[in-house]
């Protein structure tokens, strides 16, 4: 019997001849940063490039060419490619975090302008959009309140549909059932509002109201919080039915207790997307509360503002003193969405186990 | 309080298909019964008609009788929850609820059926942790969650969850399969142990642990792929391993088969 190298086509996998390859050190690459920052320097003191964004851009692309090219010549090809795909990655990472941090420290900056006690302790009754002062407090009553009962009626309602398809639903009716669910995923809102303006408000003459708005987010929430706890409750592994049922707790039961605390993490986080998304939502709020500039603490009386609609109304005015007022709305309702955020973060840290 | 099982003629399918076809099995109380034979066999679909546990399964149903002492547990108007609470079981992997603290899992099962006193449910734990062997183990940490335990630990752990309840009969299925020989010989050793209160059914993969810890052996095989199992004989454990009665159980013991 011949041995197995001799069997061995020979090249196919070229063998590391030294298993200690020489590398670039962080002081290195620091170096070379350093070199590339200088000529881009003087790259746009010579020729007539200009300003800081293209400043970056510049100084990144040559960069990453300068560091490919060196690793290529000391690293050798698969470092340097491994290198170029890490700066890739990071340089993606940061470009889209740019917007976002842009938008944020923007509306900061714009919206710290009004951010005082009477933004928040008066409404825009007798406030033309010329006058300073005036407040939102109607607007983040009404989007509270409006959020909060169309949070009420779609978390039990979604949760519900959910529980079926994933544990009870069977055959046809959960197929028909998701499906449609699917469909009204694919809503737009602002048809939400229209079919509770022409339903609700014009068909049945309850009026504009903050609750007419309300009934507009619910039906936005619902397929969103039904297919999100709908994948969290099939990630729930089956042994932990199986155990709970083996113990002779009835099917209901192992529900309840069982699944649903299991897959709650995923679940709350469903519930804030889709709070956070209706929490922005301005066409259906407007064909459904209407929207005023006094403070109507019932949602049940009348028309009602919101902060999307506010900043609607504010920004869409040419006067100074209404756009900051905007701005400040824009700020405002970033900041309860954020908050809101955390209280659920700390709630399902809470109710789950430290390990 | 340890219950004898009967079954007759009793046969189980996954919608069309029949997975065990005709079984009758007679399992005294107070005693350990092993179920052997190749992968696919049925072994394990058996254990879990015995705790109407099949059935969860959509589109899985059962023919036949299964008698708990007399009464046909397949018989009308017999509740499957009922049976499940007289009939315990612990699975191929440990699986303790993982949002719950030790104490919390061994409670888990009289909690959910509605039991609140503290202090029945602590009697409860500590005389179930201790019939588990893991009293002294877990006693200063029993609010941990029981997922931080050691894999041995997590299934004496459900061991202790199933008998907290007080069944008549633990069904074991492969509890072993998963763990070192450390823990499966702590496992064995509790088996011997709780022999004395309950009617314990085991289902293996080991032959060794089989000849170990039970009593009397029962082995399933299937013909072909497709077709349904069947139990090919059962008998006192020692005849079986020693002088079984059939040439395929012998077969299958001394490896030539499966």
């Amino acid at each position: 019997m011949t041995t197995t190298s001799a069997h061995r086509p020979p090249d196919v996998l070229p063998q590391a001849r030294d298993l200690q390859q020489p590398s670039l050190s962080r002081t290195a690459l620091a170096g070379l940063a350093v070199v590339v920052l200088l000529v881009t320097s003087g790259l746009f003191a010579v020729t007539d490039l200009a300003g800081r964004a293209g400043f970056v851009v510049v100084a990144t692309l040559l960069y990453v060419a300068a560091q490919t090219a060196v690793s290529r010549v000391v690293e050798g090809g698969r470092r340097s490619v491994d290198r170029l795909v890490t700066t890739a990655v990071i340089a993606s990472f940061l470009i889209a975090l740019a917007p976002l941090i842009s938008v944020l420290l923007y509306t900061a900056e714009q919206g710290l302008t009004r951010f005082d006690w009477d933004f928040f302790y008066r409404s825009l009754r007798s406030i033309g959009a010329r006058d300073p002062g005036g407040g939102a407090n109607h607007a983040i009553v009404g989007t509270l309140q409006q959020v909060g009962l169309a949070t009420l009626m779609s978390v039990p309602l979604g949760l519900l549909v959910a529980i079926y398809i994933v544990e009870y639903g069977r055959g046809r009716l959960a197929a028909t059932i998701r499906f449609f669910v699917d469909v009204m995923t694919g809503i737009p809102s602002i048809v939400a509002g229209l079919f509770v303006l022409s339903f609700w408000i014009l068909g049945l003459g309850f009026g504009y109201s903050g609750f007419a708005a309300a009934l507009a987010l619910t039906v936005l929430m619902l397929p969103v919080i039904v297919r999100s706890a709908e994948e969290m409750l099939k990630l729930v592994p089956n042994d932990l039915r199986e155990a709970s049922l083996a113990l002779g707790v009835p099917r209901w039961r192992t529900i309840l207790s069982i699944v649903l605390p299991t897959a709650l993490p995923g679940v709350v986080t469903g519930i804030m997307l889709a709070v956070a998304r209706v929490m922005g939502e301005t066409a259906p709020v407007l064909l459904t509360a209407f929207g005023t500039a006094s403070i109507v603490r019932s949602p049940f009386e009348g028309p009602q503002s919101s902060l999307p609609l506010f900043i609607y109304q504010e920004a869409a005015s040419p006067q100074g003193t209404a756009i900051s007022r905007a701005w400040t709305a824009a700020l405002t309702l970033i900041l309860v969405i954020m908050v809101l955020n955390l209280l659920a973060r700390l709630v399902t840290r809470r109710s789950t186990l430290k390990k | 309080m340890a219950k004898r099982i009967e079954s007759v003629g009793l046969s189980a399918y996954y919608g069309g298909f029949r997975a065990i076809e005709d079984v009758s099995v007679v399992i005294e109380p107070k005693t350990i019964t092993a179920l052997i034979g190749p992968s696919g066999c049925g072994k394990s679909t058996f254990l879990r008609t015995l705790n109407r546990l099949h059935e969860v399964v959509p589109g899985a149903r059962v023919t036949g009788q299964l008698l708990l002492d007399d009464e046909d547990i397949y018989g009308p108007g017999v509740d499957a929850t009922g049976v499940r609470r007289t009939i315990g079981m612990v699975f191929q992997r440990p699986n303790p609820f993982p949002t719950m603290s030790i104490y919390d899992n061994v409670a888990a099962g009289l909690r959910l059926n509605g039991v609140k006193r503290k202090g029945v449910l602590d009697d409860a734990v500590e005389r179930s942790l201790q019939g588990a062997n893991l009293w002294k183990e877990v006693k200063d940490r029993l609010t941990k969650p029981g997922a931080g335990l050691s894999g041995g630990q997590q299934q004496r752990l459900c061991i202790a969850r199933a008998i907290a309840v007080e069944p008549q009969v633990l069904l074991m299925d492969e509890p072993c399969s998963a763990l070192d020989p450390i823990s499966t010989l702590a496992i064995e050793d509790l088996m011997t142990e709780l022999k004395d209160r309950f009617t314990i059914v085991i289902v293996t993969h080991n032959m060794q642990q089989a000849a170990r810890v039970s009593d009397r052996t029962g082995f399933f095989t299937i013909e072909a792929t497709g077709e349904p199992g069947r139990l090919v004989e059962i008998d006192d454990t020692q005849k079986i391993f020693s002088n079984p009665g059939e040439k395929r159980t012998e077969d299958y013991i001394t490896g030539r088969f499966g």
